[in-house]
């Protein structure tokens, strides 16, 4: 374990990441929010920056410190750069008896994402199961997930809204990361501790002034991140929340969420795994170039289930029981996996404040009994 | 299954051979893939994605005859954008195909039993690969009926071959319209009044069904009360779709997804999500 000791070793973190070819993209603050963005030098970060995160709410803060990762985690994740909101597939040129798909011209990715939260971690893990994990690869995605290093910064002080421990997926980096760093703020010294999580982040590590973490600033980390986990500002049980949702399809509370929700599309947007997308074509005023675009697209608007002549999901009751039941419980089945990683983003960015734990709570309120447990004659609290 | 260099969203070029019309609205386009020899493989009950220049991609069961590697057909009904464009095109016109994708018909786990394929409207367009298949090996199958329902006469798929087919003795076939003029002699009414007439054994049957949701249903029910089990249906579901390969996230439908766990699942798979509004 080891210590990078003050801010200076960070600039030269970002430099060593430059001179081997990253563009590095990490948290900036732009209009009032923390923006991951590329990251030029130490002062792009957002330096002495909290966050305020709560249902329907969020707000930055003057921490009266002098912490790079002080805040919680921004609005967009880091999705936005292996699945760009909008993205060129592939493109023809009209030919005399139909079209040509023109050869792409190489491009390379080399992004490190710096300051990675634990549950943003899980959000990649996700979209890597998704895309490239099937017996589909997309080409898009790997390209630019092929030479992504993953710079994580353990999360000491979650939010509002966050329930990464509900989820397991935080506050502390277990996997998934080239490199893991806790900040430590002492009354006279400001340090990360450091663990490397590959190959790639040793060889960086190596080249960034550090030295052996003592008992002591180890020890201080681990009681910062002891103390993280019980910082959550939501929890919510998963036990067996697949079946929960599976079986109450016909629950009260999903016409009762749609008086409230707007079908905005907000929670899709910003969730770090949602990965549905619509095709569009693009042509020039003579046709004779054509593009091919996929951008995201939300479960919550009315042409996404639409088949000749009707909508499926026509209600918004419908629509909020797909985004959830999928987020919770039909990815565990489709991907090994839960949709959700905790990150409270769907909570904070819903503009009339719909908490998927507290909803989950209702569900498992009014719920259809488990058959499986009154058969057993056992009582599930939760049920 | 294809982990192939090219990005799956890429699609391979094919030449129209020749549009024939079938009803008033709907066509049966034949495609001729221009990587030349290869040709190309599909399992009955697959679809493509087909790409017009211009104007997008469509979803669409493959209807032709899987015996036949050169030629890739499909029926298609003129409904919209893509669709109408498809119809328009002419011998020799390029378009973008990429597949096949998703789930068959039962075809080789059939052998040996009384087949009995439902098909409503359209629907009959990704049976027919089926029938290709068990008349081809007609011994391998005992009884194999076709009962189909239509909007009406005029509506009518694949008529001559219907007659061919019902010339040859070896299939029952019944026909069935939701309404017709006086100059009619066929049945009137929906597809579920022909179950009684068809012979089955009903402890060795598999029934294959494809039409719209509510035919289905009703058909499940009817084939319930003559004692088929739901592990002996098969149906063919249809949702919004823009990849095909399970990316886009628009076709769930409840745990699956329609293109690639679908579109054909065994009833008892869906029997819960089939009674379920707006999943």
């Amino acid at each position: 374990m080891i210590a990078i000791n003050d801010r200076e070793s960070f600039t030269i973190l970002l430099k060593v990441l430059q001179e081997k070819g990253y563009t590095v993209i990490g948290p900036t603050v732009q209009g009032q929010a923390i923006v991951y963005d590329k990251i030029d030098s130490i002062q792009d970060l957002p330096v002495g920056c909290g966050d305020e995160h709560r249902p329907g709410g969020y707000s930055l803060r003057k921490r009266g410190d002098g912490a790079l990762f002080g805040y919680v985690v921004g609005p967009a994740s880091f999705k936005k750069f292996l699945f760009p909101p909008s993205q060129k597939l592939w493109q023809a040129k009209r030919t005399k008896d139909g079209f040509d798909v023109q050869k792409e011209k190489k491009e390379r990715f080399k992004m490190a994402f710096l300051g990675v939260r634990p549950c943003e971690i899980q959000g990649i893990m996700v979209q890597v199961q998704v895309f490239l994990k099937g017996n589909y690869v997309d080409s898009h995605y790997q390209k630019r997930r092929k030479d992504n290093l993953i710079i994580a910064v353990n999360c000491s002080e979650p939010g509002g809204t966050c329930f990464c421990t509900s989820m397991h997926t935080g506050p502390s980096a277990k996997a998934g990361f080239d490199l893991c760093l806790t900040e430590i703020i002492e009354e006279k010294r400001h340090y990360f501790v450091a663990e490397t999580g590959s190959p790639g982040g040793e060889v960086i590590l190596k080249e960034v002034p550090h030295c052996e973490a003592s008992a002591s600033e180890l020890k201080h980390r681990d009681q910062i991140m002891d103390k993280a986990e019980n910082l959550m500002g939501r929890t919510m049980d998963t036990s067996g929340i697949k079946e929960l949702l599976y079986r109450n399809r016909d629950h009260p509370q999903w016409e009762k969420i749609a008086q409230r929700c707007l079908s905005c599309a907000n929670c899709t947007m910003v969730c770090p795994t949602c990965f549905c997308s619509h095709v569009t074509e693009g042509t020039d005023l003579t046709a004779q170039d054509v593009q091919r675009v996929r951008s995201w697209d939300s479960c919550f608007t009315s042409d996404f289930s639409y088949i000749h002549g009707r909508h499926v999901r026509h209600s918004t009751s419908a629509r909020y029981r797909q985004w959830m039941t999928h987020k919770l419980a039909s990815w565990i089945d489709q991907f090994g996996m839960s949709g959700c990683v905790g990150c409270g983003r769907c909570i904070t960015w819903c503009p009339v404040g719909i908490d998927i734990t507290e909803e989950v709570r209702n569900i498992r309120l009014g719920s259809v009994p488990n058959p499986n447990d009154s058969a057993k004659g056992v009582h599930d609290e939760n049920d | 299954m294809a982990r192939s260099k090219t990005d799956p969203m890429t699609p391979a070029i094919f030449h129209v051979k020749r549009v024939i019309r079938e009803t008033e609205d709907t066509f049966t386009i034949e495609l001729i893939p221009s990587n030349g020899t290869t040709g190309f493989s599909f399992k009955p009950g697959q679809f493509t994605m087909l790409y017009v220049l211009g104007a997008g991609e469509v979803p669409i069961s493959i209807s032709g005859d899987p015996f036949e590697k050169r030629c890739l057909t499909h029926t298609i009904r003129s409904v919209g954008n893509v669709t109408r464009l498809l119809q328009k095109l002419k011998a020799g016109e390029g378009i973008g195909v990429r597949g096949p994708f998703g789930s068959a018909w039962p075809v080789k786990a059939s052998q040996g039993r009384d087949v009995i394929i439902v098909a409503g409207g359209i629907g009959l367009a990704p049976l027919r690969p089926v029938l290709y298949t068990v008349l081809k090996n007609r011994k391998k199958y005992n009884r194999i009926s076709l009962l189909y329902g239509t909007r009406t006469p005029e509506d009518i798929l694949y008529h001559q071959e219907l007659m061919k087919w019902r010339s040859q003795f070896d299939i029952d076939i019944h026909v069935t319209v939701d309404q017709a003029g006086k100059s009619w002699k066929g049945n009137v009414g929906v597809v579920t009044t022909l179950i009684s007439r068809i012979a089955f054994d009903s402890t060795q049957a598999v029934a294959l069904i494809c039409g719209p949701e509510v035919m289905m249903r009703f058909t499940i029910q009817e084939f319930r009360q003559r004692g088929l089990n739901n592990e002996d249906m098969y149906v063919s579901m249809e949702r919004n779709m823009k990849c095909g390969i399970g990316f886009c996230g628009h076709c769930q439908y409840g745990p699956y997804f329609i293109c690639k766990d679908g579109p054909v699942f065994r009833y008892d798979l869906v029997e819960d999500l089939m009674k379920v509004e707006e999943i």
